[in-house]
C-alpha cells in the first residue's frame, strides 16, 4: 500500500510556508512531487540528508514547499549547484528538479556534462514542452509545427528527446514516464535515487494552460488521456518501426549501466594525493 | 623539539593565492581554464585532495561558480579563479551569492578587455564590473593585490571577510602580479588568523535562516546539519521563503546593505606611506601601486612632499580614509591601467576640495615609476 496523500502531506510539506503554491489547477508538477515523495518514503531516507535543488520556472518552485534542505538556484544551473553540494558532502542524497527549458536550453550544457561526469546525483526533468511560467514560449522540446506565443506561425525547429540525449551523454541510469503513469514514475524515481552514478528521470507532463489549450489538445484530463494513448513501453518500442514510433512516448528504463562513479573515484584521488605528500 | 621556522620561497602571485586559500582553510575549488589564472586551478588540483578537499574542472565559468556556491552551502569554504571573460559569465550567480548570503571567494586575474581583449597583458579594466557586474543593488567586497606576499595575505583576508559577513569577496589580481616571481616569507600556520562562519546555536525548530544577529549577519547552517531550510535567489523573508510584501522586501535590501556598512572599519583596508605631511598624494592599487611607491620614494628624495595611499579594499570604497587627505593635499594623482575607473570614485568623494588628476594606460603595458614620477614633479610645481 502506498502511503496516503495525507500522510505524505503531513510528513513532507512545509506548514510554515505560506501556501497556496503557484501551480495552476491540474498541473502535472503536483503528480511529480507526489512521485518523488513516495519514492523517498519507500527508500526510508532521512529528511536531513536530502537536498533538493531546482532552477527557474514552475518546476523551480517545488523545493519551496518541501521540508528538505532546499535550494532554488538560477535558471538552468540546478545541476551545477547540486554538483558542489554533492562533492562537498557526498553523504547527502542530492536531487535536482528541472523543467525542459531549464534542463535542456539554458542548462543543456550542464546536463550533458553532468551525465558525462557521472557524479552520484539524481536529475528529474519535468517535460511539458513549453515555458509555462513566462507565458508559453517554445522550448527545446516543443514539437515541430506547434503553436506557442513565440511560434504563432507554427514551430520550425525540431524537438530534443531528453531521455535519449541523456543516454548518449553517458548517464548511468535513464528512464522516462508520464504524469499519467504516476505509479511508474514513483518506481523510476526510486530506482534513480538508488542508482550509483548520474541518474535521469524524464517525466512528460501537461501544461494545458499554455500548451494544451493553444494546440487544441484540451484540458488536463484530455492531455493525460493523450499520454496514456501515446505511451509504449521500452520493450514494445524495440519491436516497432521508427515511423510507428513518431508520435509515441517511450516509457520505462532506457539505460541502466554500471560505470565508475566520479564521487567514488575522487576518494581514490585523495588517498593517492595524501600518499604522495607523505612520501615527500 | 625545535620551533618551526618560516621559510623563504620563490613564488609567483598565482601560487601565493593558492597558499593563501589553503591557509584560510579553503577546501573546494571549481574552475574553468583561462589565462592568466590557470596556475591557481592547476596547483589546487594537486593540493586540495591531499587535505581532504575537492577540486573540479567544470564545463564553464557559470557552472564553476554554481558549484562553488553549492559547496559553500554544504559547509565547505570554496573559491574559483578566472579572468575577465570568465568573470563576466559568473555575474548572475555572483548575484545569487549576494542575495542568498553565501560566503565564497572569486579571484579575477585581470587581463585586457573588453571581450577576448588582450590576452594576456595586464589591465585593471574589471574594477567597476567587480562592484556592479551583477544586476540589482547588492553587497559585495572587492580587494586588490599588488605583490606576491599580498596575494597570500589578501586571499586569507578575503576568506575571512567572506565568512564573517556572508558575502562573496572578489580578489582582483592582474597579469603582472600573477606571473611575477618574488622571494617571500609566508607566515606559519599558527600565525594566520582564520575566521569561520557562525553556526546556529538554537535548536533546529527555532532556526530562522535569515534572521540577523547584532551585526546584521544571520548564523549559517550547512545542508545536512539538521537545520533544514530554504535557500533562494528570490527576495525572501527571514524564514528564507520568497516574499513580495513591500515591508519584507525593503527589510531584505536594507539589511544586506547594512551588514556591510556596520563592518566598514573592518572591511576598508588601505596602506599609507609618507602620508602624514603630504601635500600631494597618489591613490593606486594592484601592480600600479608598486610603480607608484617607487615614484613616490624618488620624489621624496628631491624634496617633494608626496604620499601614497594604496587601496587594498576597492569596494566598499574607503571614503573615510581618503577624506582627511583630500582636505590636507592640493592634488591627488590616480594612475590606473584603464580609462579612469577608480579616479571616478576619488572624484565622487572629493567634492571639489582637491584637484583629481587621472593617469591612464590601456596599451597592455604597465605604468612605469618614471611616468608617475614625471607627473608628480609637474603637479608639485603647479
Amino acid at each position: 500500500m502506498p502511503p496516503s496523500i495525507q500522510a505524505l502531506t503531513h510528513r513532507y510539506l512545509r506548514h510554515n510556508k505560506r501556501f497556496p503554491h503557484v501551480w495552476c489547477p491540474g498541473c502535472g508538477n503536483g503528480i511529480v512531487m507526489g512521485a518523488l515523495l513516495r519514492a523517498i518514503t519507500r527508500l526510508e531516507l532521512e529528511k536531513d540528508n536530502i537536498v533538493l535543488a531546482s532552477g527557474i520556472g514552475c518546476s523551480g518552485r517545488m523545493p519551496t514547499y518541501l521540508d528538505f534542505n532546499t535550494l532554488h538556484t538560477t535558471h538552468g544551473r540546478a545541476l551545477t549547484f547540486a554538483t558542489g553540494v554533492k562533492l562537498a558532502n557526498p553523504a547527502l542524497n542530492v536531487v535536482a528538479i528541472m523543467g525542459d527549458g531549464d534542463a535542456t536550453a539554458i542548462g543543456g550544457n550542464h546536463l550533458i556534462h553532468a551525465a558525462r561526469r557521472n557524479l552520484n546525483l539524481t536529475a528529474i526533468i519535468i517535460n511539458n514542452s513549453i515555458y509555462g511560467m513566462t507565458g508559453g514560449q517554445y522550448s527545446p522540446t516543443t514539437p515541430f509545427g506547434a503553436t506557442t506565443t513565440t511560434s504563432m506561425y507554427g514551430h520550425i525547429e525540431h524537438a530534443f528527446s531528453i531521455a535519449e540525449l541523456a543516454v548518449t551523454a553517458g548517464a548511468s541510469f535513464v528512464a522516462r514516464s508520464t504524469v499519467y503513469h504516476a505509479a511508474l514514475a514513483d518506481q523510476l524515481i526510486e530506482q534513480a535515487m538508488m542508482k550509483p552514478g548520474f541518474a535521469v528521470v524524464e517525466i512528460i507532463s501537461n501544461c494545458h494552460v499554455q500548451y494544451g489549450r493553444r494546440n487544441k489538445i484540451g484540458n488536463a484530463v484530455q492531455m493525460l488521456t493523450a499520454f496514456k494513448e501515446q505511451a509504449v513501453t521500452v520493450k514494445k518500442a524495440a519491436t516497432m518501426e521508427p515511423e510507428e514510433l513518431q508520435d509515441k512516448i517511450t516509457i520505462g528504463v532506457l539505460t541502466d549501466r554500471n560505470l565508475p562513479v566520479s564521487t567514488d573515484e575522487y576518494k581514490r584521488i585523495r588517498e593517492q594525493a595524501r600518499a604522495g605528500q607523505e612520501k615527500r | 623539539m625545535t620551533e618551526k621556522q618560516r621559510e623563504r620561497r620563490l613564488l609567483q602571485g598565482n601560487e601565493a593565492i593558492v597558499q593563501g586559500a589553503l591557509a584560510a582553510q579553503c577546501r573546494f575549488f571549481a574552475g574553468y581554464p583561462i589565462t592568466p589564472a590557470s596556475e591557481i586551478a592547476e596547483q589546487l588540483s594537486m593540493r586540495l585532495p591531499a587535505v581532504n578537499g575537492t577540486f573540479i574542472q567544470m564545463e564553464d565559468e557559470i557552472a564553476s561558480i554554481g558549484a562553488v556556491i553549492g559547496a559553500s552551502l554544504a559547509g565547505v569554504k570554496a573559491m574559483t579563479a578566472t579572468s575577465g571573460p570568465g568573470f563576466a559569465l559568473m555575474q548572475e550567480n555572483l548575484g545569487f551569492a549576494c542575495a542568498a548570503e553565501v560566503p565564497c571567494v572569486i579571484v579575477n586575474v585581470m587581463r585586457g578587455g573588453p571581450s577576448t581583449g588582450l590576452p594576456t597583458s595586464p589591465a585593471q579594466g574589471d574594477v567597476q564590473m567587480a562592484r556592479w557586474g551583477t544586476h540589482g543593488d547588492h553587497p559585495v567586497i572587492v580587494l586588490a593585490v599588488s605583490s606576491v606576499l599580498d596575494s597570500f595575505t589578501i586571499t586569507v583576508t578575503a576568506f575571512n571577510l567572506s565568512e564573517r559577513y556572508r558575502v562573496p569577496v572578489v580578489v582582483l589580481s592582474d597579469e603582472v602580479v600573477a606571473h611575477t616571481r618574488e622571494s617571500v616569507e609566508l607566515p606559519l600556520k599558527k600565525e594566520v588568523e582564520v575566521v569561520d562562519r557562525i553556526a546556529p546555536g538554537m535548536p533546529p525548530d527555532w532556526y530562522k535562516p535569515y534572521q540577523e544577529d547584532a551585526r546584521g549577519v544571520p548564523p549559517m547552517a550547512a545542508f545536512g546539519d539538521g537545520y533544514r531550510h530554504h535557500v533562494t535567489g528570490l527576495v525572501h523573508d527571514q524564514d528564507g521563503f520568497p516574499t513580495q510584501n513591500p515591508q519584507e522586501v525593503e527589510k531584505f535590501h536594507q539589511r544586506l546593505a547594512m551588514k556591510i556598512t556596520k563592518g566598514l572599519p573592518d572591511i576598508q583596508l588601505t596602506k599609507k606611506m609618507y602620508m602624514d605631511d603630504a601635500e600631494l598624494f597618489v591613490v593606486a592599487y594592484g601592480s600600479v601601486a608598486r610603480s607608484a611607491l617607487r615614484a613616490v620614494e624618488e620624489a621624496q628624495k628631491v624634496g617633494i612632499k608626496v604620499g601614497l595611499l594604496q587601496l587594498i579594499t576597492l569596494f566598499p570604497f574607503p571614503r573615510r580614509t581618503l577624506t582627511p587627505y583630500l582636505q590636507q593635499c592640493h592634488s591627488v594623482l590616480v594612475p590606473e591601467l584603464n580609462l579612469g575607473q577608480m579616479s571616478r570614485e576619488v572624484q565622487r568623494v572629493n567634492q571639489g576640495q582637491c584637484t583629481v588628476v587621472k593617469q591612464n594606460r590601456v596599451d597592455g603595458k604597465l605604468i612605469t615609476p618614471q611616468e608617475i614620477y614625471n607627473q608628480l614633479v609637474k603637479l608639485s610645481d603647479g
